[in-house]
């Protein structure tokens, strides 16, 4: 009872806050919609027995990315209002362009069906505990995605230093 | 009445945290003075003892006031935002075996996220404010806490390597009660990276940057008055607090101490919190303020390249001993 309360909760907020984030007009405003967001989800994460990752979403996504975001909103423009060129002429154009996605996406809720139950019950999560778990499957079963993942990484932190220190250079050379 | 129960266990640590907090103010102006060979508060009380509970009542009663360029609602929640985040860290701290509000199995993790959400006060005090001392000082705070939250969480990771577990209990119990016991000697390494990251973490003394008096007036919190500026400080005595517990669990054995005090159990906790408390204050009486590039360069080529070396070493030794 308690748990669906809570879900409810956390999905009207999520839902909610992530409207609100697209429609502020002041991008700071909309950057504290999504930290109350990604909190949200960190709360659904509790219900699914998923702590470690609740507390990866909060420690990473909150308190690393959207930091770095409201970095660089202070940087570039400070109390200005966004002004983005609209991208088709007619707002009625985008309007019905948006409901007839959103046609497709309700439309193909009755095909979800529920996946078949893993090796990992709640149970044996909570017995475990859910960072003991989630360490085991990632370094034995899925080791490769994984070395794949980092390696992508790994070569994304390159590319942004190499393109850092190119700017760099160039603004010294023109100063 | 389980629900009742942990409400009045709320209260109770609420009530020591907030008269620790005040005392620890006290304690910070004696100590500051009689290692500048000044008296310190004298005047409240005796040896000015009631000197927290006057500035308490004077902040409580002064005006609020709000700049007229103010972005009101990030404003008036910034100093709140501090001030929840760092009590509700609290809530996950062993003081004493079974002496926890929350036994969770990611305790430590809880306090990273905690910590990280600490500095959107800063960060939102610094620009809602709309007054160019308090941005930059909140855009110090958050290039300051961004690059040292790495390290902070990486230094941890050798305990966690050895304890195998992240509820913060285990971790105490993983050391024992013996004196070699104590992570503080196999982890040497990572506690020299805490303690420098656990200054720029709470904003203090040689790294506290954001509130750089002498260039920013005060920083992220200048133009803020009354309950709200105190609510800031109580948010950063709060901060040292829990940074306090962590290096005690983590590193100096929690509750375990030479000898069993059986009247009050957490006794071996609070002396070695004094002990990191007194340690912040020292250095605050002691060392000059780092310079901005200084500060990121002990943090990003000093600190992290260390802490990532203890984590290797960390591995290759429990891969080979056990």
């Amino acid at each position: 009872m308690f748990t669906e309360i809570f879900f409810l909760y956390c999905a009207v907020m999520i839902t909610g806050t992530g409207i609100l984030a697209i429609t502020r007009r002041n991008p700071v405003h909309a950057v504290l919609m999504v930290l109350i967001l990604f909190f949200h989800m960190a709360g659904l994460y509790l219900t699914l027995q998923a702590e470690f990752l609740a507390a990866v979403q909060i420690i990473v996504y909150a308190g690393a990315i959207l930091v770095l975001y409201l970095f660089v909103l202070f940087l570039v423009n400070l109390r200005e209002e966004m002004e983005v060129e609209s991208l088709v002429d007619s707002a009625w154009i985008g309007r019905i362009i948006s409901a007839g996605l959103a046609m497709i996406l309700v439309s193909v809720i009755p095909a979800f069906v529920l996946g078949e139950k893993g090796s990992w019950p709640v149970e044996r999560i909570r017995e475990l505990t859910h960072t003991k778990a989630l360490g085991q499957e990632m370094y034995t079963t899925f080791i490769l995605p994984f070395e794949i993942a980092g390696l992508i990484l790994l070569v994304a932190v390159i590319g942004g230093l190499v393109l850092a220190k190119k700017d760099n250079t160039t603004q010294t050379l023109e100063g | 009445m389980h629900v009742l129960i942990v409400f009045i266990e709320i209260l109770v640590l609420f009530a020591v945290v907030m008269l620790h907090v005040a005392y620890a103010t006290y304690f910070e102006r004696k100590i500051i003075g009689h290692m500048q060979v000044r008296l310190g508060p004298m005047q409240q009380g005796w040896h000015g003892l009631l000197q927290p509970i006057a500035d308490g009542i004077k902040s409580f009663f002064k005006e609020d006031i709000v700049p007229a360029q103010a972005d009101v609602l990030p404003f008036r929640a910034a100093p709140i935002i501090c001030l929840t985040a760092m009590m509700a860290a609290l809530a996950v701290l062993p003081f004493a075996s079974g002496w926890v509000l929350a036994d969770i199995n990611i305790g430590l993790l809880f306090i990273f996220a905690m910590s990280s959400l600490a500095s959107y006060g800063v960060i939102l005090a610094g620009w809602a404010t709309n007054s160019k001392y308090t941005f930059l000082g909140g855009l110090r705070s958050m290039a300051q806490v961004v690059s040292y939250e790495i390290s902070f969480g990486l230094s941890l990771v050798g305990v966690m390597m050895l304890s195998g577990s992240l509820n913060l209990s285990k971790i105490v119990e993983a050391q024992g009660s013996s004196f070699g016991g104590m992570y503080l000697f196999p982890q040497i390494i990572a506690f020299f990276v805490f303690c420098v990251a656990m200054l720029a973490e709470t904003n203090r003394v040689p790294f506290d940057l954001p509130e750089a008096e002498t260039e920013l007036v005060s920083g992220y919190c200048t133009e803020y008055s009354g309950m709200r500026y105190a609510m800031f400080f109580m948010a950063e005595y709060i901060g040292m607090m829990v940074m306090a517990s962590i290096g005690t669990i983590c590193f100096l054995g929690g509750w375990n101490g030479p000898f069993e005090v059986a009247f009050f159990p957490p006794f071996w906790f609070v002396f070695k919190i004094y002990i990191f408390m007194f340690v912040f204050i020292w250095i605050r009486a002691t060392m000059p303020r780092y310079r901005y590039d200084q500060l990121m360069d002990i943090g990003w080529k000093l600190l992290i390249p260390l802490s990532l070396v203890n984590i290797v070493l960390t591995g290759i030794v429990k891969a080979f001993v056990g």
